[in-house]
């Protein structure tokens, strides 16, 4: 269900309101039916389903996610470095240098 | 000009040290749960990812998964597959519908059986497919077989009115369309008489991906407002499930129960104006739709408008379409999977009678089904 | 089982192993049968022989031709038994109507992978039927080969082994499927039909101690795995990561909701090697174009006897099953 999988725009067809979509180099039309006249344009990220474009991909929000995974990954990693060193400073075998 | 590639939205959704570090934080937020929650994923699509990522093998013991009914395939009743296999029969008709439809058992065999024994029916990838095949075949009737919750009904509603502004004589449509809310409702209430059975209750819901997108988030209002259970609205890869369970965690934690949405690249609040109109201009709600398993569920089916009544085939071939209700297996428990008050295995003929080759009940028809995906996936949980 | 013969029980996997236990080895019981090899080991261990038959649509595909598949397929086999091809047979059964000159561009491409093997065609038929009763042209093709190191055998696998793959996985199935579907590429999906004599010859002639081989043909790699797992009792455990998948194929995958591992190879095969030789082989397969990408791919183990496991990069496992039923995309 909801197999539908994000694609760049390549091509829009006026004429039968199609636009032409690449999804890892596999090419595909999609019709435009739901969505707005002149909201997609060649180059958009798309959602494409069962051969119909659904919404546009907001870039800012996905970039906005994925810059927010990352800092979650470096509070983790630091956090984890931290407790490794603290670890190692309250080791009792480690001797009095 | 942006700087996002189109595989930064696989692979950053799907990066292992992301999910793993929503791990560690999901574990530190259940630390203070003082005791185990509910997560119900309503749609298949969610139930699928899980599985397949193996999500619930990272989570503590005191997170539970209840698989919901947002598999359109698996609650399509057999009485709705009769009706199709009765269409197949029909001379010079062309039966169309969508992938694992074609799969799901009926009284007399499934569409696949039609087939095998001659009848013309087809799976398309998409119902505009229907376009090229009635150009092709002047002299037959298309009936395309519609299926599917919010996600797939715009598109229905599309090719009806690419029919009606082309002038297309020989395209009908068996309308079996579903809506969601309605049945996250049923759930919850059908449930009163549970009120003290801890296990099954229901105390979040992981919101479909793309049923929201086409309706909006706000379609799941009434379930922080009236009954305060708080709904995240989730993406299908990995890490979009993992930071919604997270989201989920924190809410019960800060005593908190309200609408989120996790997949905020593509779902809104209003959703896809466009395709809501289109689906208001040619459907109207029935009263009665029966999901399988799960009897009738109130308001939740969709049919065409009475004034676009020529293209219906429900209408066109009442006369061959049989009615009786029919009961689904004896040993299936479908009904209680469906409605989350049973897992896969603990279903007697999972995996032995019924598996994906062989499906008694509609959950292990399609890949999205719960049994089907425990089947595929779920061995080693 | 159904009462009537459905298109899933030519899949190559669960439906396809039943009805060929079920109906042929209980009919044509024997020992060398049972072995369910890729080729029957004959004569005394000096020759392997086997079959197949080729019903692609569509004929004309992007990386070969249902000519190069017919020659290509029935050679591999005999290789993945360790025997070079030497006889072959071919019969064919060509619909009345079909183009003789596709028909000879069909003759040439399997001349042509000929001669890559070193095989000759020695006897065959022709057969021609009225419109429709086949779909354009089926082909037959029968090897005989000449074992040049016996014991390879997928019932020997054992945890002094390591898996490796030869190449990208996926490419043939994910090529068919889109070139049926009518699908437009921007990019450079192929089949990877191939023959792998070259190879093979390579790694024995080097010494690597190769227990098993098998290509990985319907099915794809899972089907390959778990008739190892099963043969040989023991448990393959996969790195999901280490699967070399091109962004072609996974492009595909994405699209139609497979797993590039139940697709279809043709020029794509699995290897048990001693654990010693395994990055001594990887290295010879890398020195050739389709074995570019030849990777480590899997352990074996103990841990569920006959099953084979998948381990995710982020720590959970699942089984990784035969694919079952018709390969249906996943559609709402």
């Amino acid at each position: 269900m909801c197999l539908s999988i994000p694609s760049k725009v390549v091509k829009i067809d006026t004429e039968y309101n199609i636009a032409t979509v690449d999804t890892m180099g596999v090419q595909r039309t999609a019709s435009l039916e739901l969505m707005e006249e002149g909201s997609v344009v060649i180059g958009d990220y798309v959602l494409l389903h069962i051969g119909f474009i659904m919404n546009k991909i907001d870039e800012e929000d996905a970039m906005e996610s994925l810059r927010v995974y990352q800092e979650i990954l470096e509070a983790l990693d630091e956090e984890e470095r931290r407790a490794l060193v603290l670890e190692d400073d309250n080791c009792p075998n480690r001797e009095a240098v | 000009m942006s700087s996002l590639q189109l595989k930064d939205l696989y692979d950053g959704f799907r990066n292992p040290d992301v999910i793993k570090s929503f791990q560690k934080l999901i574990a530190r937020e259940a630390e203070k749960l003082n005791r185990t929650v509910n997560i119900m994923e309503v749609c298949g699509g969610h139930t699928h990812t899980i599985m397949k990522y193996g999500l619930a093998q990272l989570l503590p013991s005191t997170i539970n998964f209840i698989h919901g009914p947002g598999c359109p395939v698996c609650i399509m009743p057999k009485e709705r597959v009769d009706h199709a296999y009765a269409l197949s029969q029909q001379s010079d008709l062309i039966l169309l519908t969508l992938g694992d439809m074609i799969k799901v058992p009926g009284s007399h065999g499934s569409l696949q059986d039609a087939r095998a024994k001659g009848a013309d029916v087809r799976f398309v990838y998409s119902p505009m497919d229907a376009l090229k095949i009635a150009e092709e075949n002047p002299d037959k009737k298309i009936i395309f077989f519609a299926i599917g919750f919010e996600t797939t009904t715009p598109m229905s509603a599309a090719l009806l009115d690419v029919v009606i502004k082309r002038g297309i004589k020989n395209i009908f449509f068996h309308i079996n369309h579903v809506t969601v809310p309605e049945v996250m409702k049923e759930l919850i209430d059908s449930r009163d008489e549970h009120v003290n059975s801890y296990d099954h209750r229901i105390d979040a819901f992981i919101g479909p991906a793309h049923v929201s997108v086409i309706s909006g988030s706000k379609i799941y209002e009434i379930f922080p407002k009236h009954y305060g259970i708080p709904v995240v609205v989730s993406g299908f890869e990995p890490v979009d499930v993992m930071e919604a369970i997270y989201m989920i965690i924190k809410q019960f934690n800060e005593g908190r129960s309200d609408l989120e949405i996790q997949y905020k690249r593509l779902v809104t609040h209003e959703g896809n104006l466009k395709a809501q109109a289109l689906i208001e201009h040619y459907f109207e709600k029935v009263d009665l739709f029966k999901w399988r398993g799960m009897g009738n569920v109130p308001n939740s089916g969709l049919k065409l408008r009475d004034e676009f009544a020529l293209y219906d085939a429900e209408v066109l071939y009442k006369e061959v379409l049989p009615y009786e209700e029919i009961d689904d297996h004896k040993l299936c428990i479908c009904g209680d999977i469906l409605r989350g008050f049973a897992k896969p295995q603990e279903c007697s003929v999972f995996g032995t009678a019924c598996k994906p080759s062989s499906p008694l009940g509609s959950c292990m028809v399609s890949s999205e089904g719960a049994c089907a995906a425990y089947y595929k996936y779920g061995n080693l949980l | 089982m159904t009462k009537n013969i459905v298109l899933a029980q030519g899949n190559g996997g669960e439906e396809n192993a039943e009805l060929i236990s079920k109906i042929f080895y209980k009919h044509f019981k024997n020992e060398i049968l049972e072995k369910s090899e890729d080729a029957a080991i004959i004569d005394g261990g000096r020759l392997a022989f086997t079959t197949d038959s080729f019903t692609v649509s569509p004929i004309f595909f992007d990386g070969g031709d249902i000519g190069k598949l017919s020659i290509c397929g029935t050679c591999n086999d005999l290789v993945m038994m360790g025997a070079k091809p030497t006889y072959m047979t071919c019969a064919v059964i060509v619909e009345e109507g079909f183009p003789v000159s596709d028909l000879e561009k069909i003759v040439r491409s399997m001349k042509k992978e000929l001669d890559i093997n070193g095989a000759m065609i020695v006897c065959g038929d022709t057969k021609v039927v009225p419109r429709g009763a086949v779909d354009k042209i089926f082909i037959n093709t029968t090897g005989v080969g000449v074992v040049q190191k016996s014991g390879i055998s997928s019932n020997c696998v054992s945890t002094s082994d390591t898996i490796l793959i030869s190449n990208q996985i996926g490419k043939h199935g994910a090529t068919i499927f889109a070139n049926r579907e009518g699908m437009e590429f921007s990019s450079a999906l192929q089949s990877d039909c191939t023959s792998l004599w070259p190879l093979v010859e390579k790694l024995l002639s080097e010494g690597v101690a190769i227990t098993a081989m098998r290509d990985a043909t319907r099915g794809g790699v899972a089907a390959v795995l778990n008739e190892w797992a099963k043969q040989s009792k023991v448990c393959i455990e996969v790195n999901e990561e280490t699967l070399p998948v091109s962004d072609e194929v996974r492009g595909i995958c994405e699209i139609l909701g497979f797993e590039a591992y139940n697709l279809a190879n043709e020029g794509t095969f699995v290897l048990a090697v001693k654990s010693e030789d395994a990055q001594k082989a990887v290295e010879i397969l890398q020195g050739f174009e389709e074995g570019h990408h030849a990777a480590i791919i899997a352990e074996v183990t103990h841990q569920y006897d006959g099953r084979v496991v998948l381990l995710s990069p982020w720590g959970s496992k699942r089984f990784m099953d035969l694919p079952t039923g018709e390969l249906l995309p996943r559609i709402c």
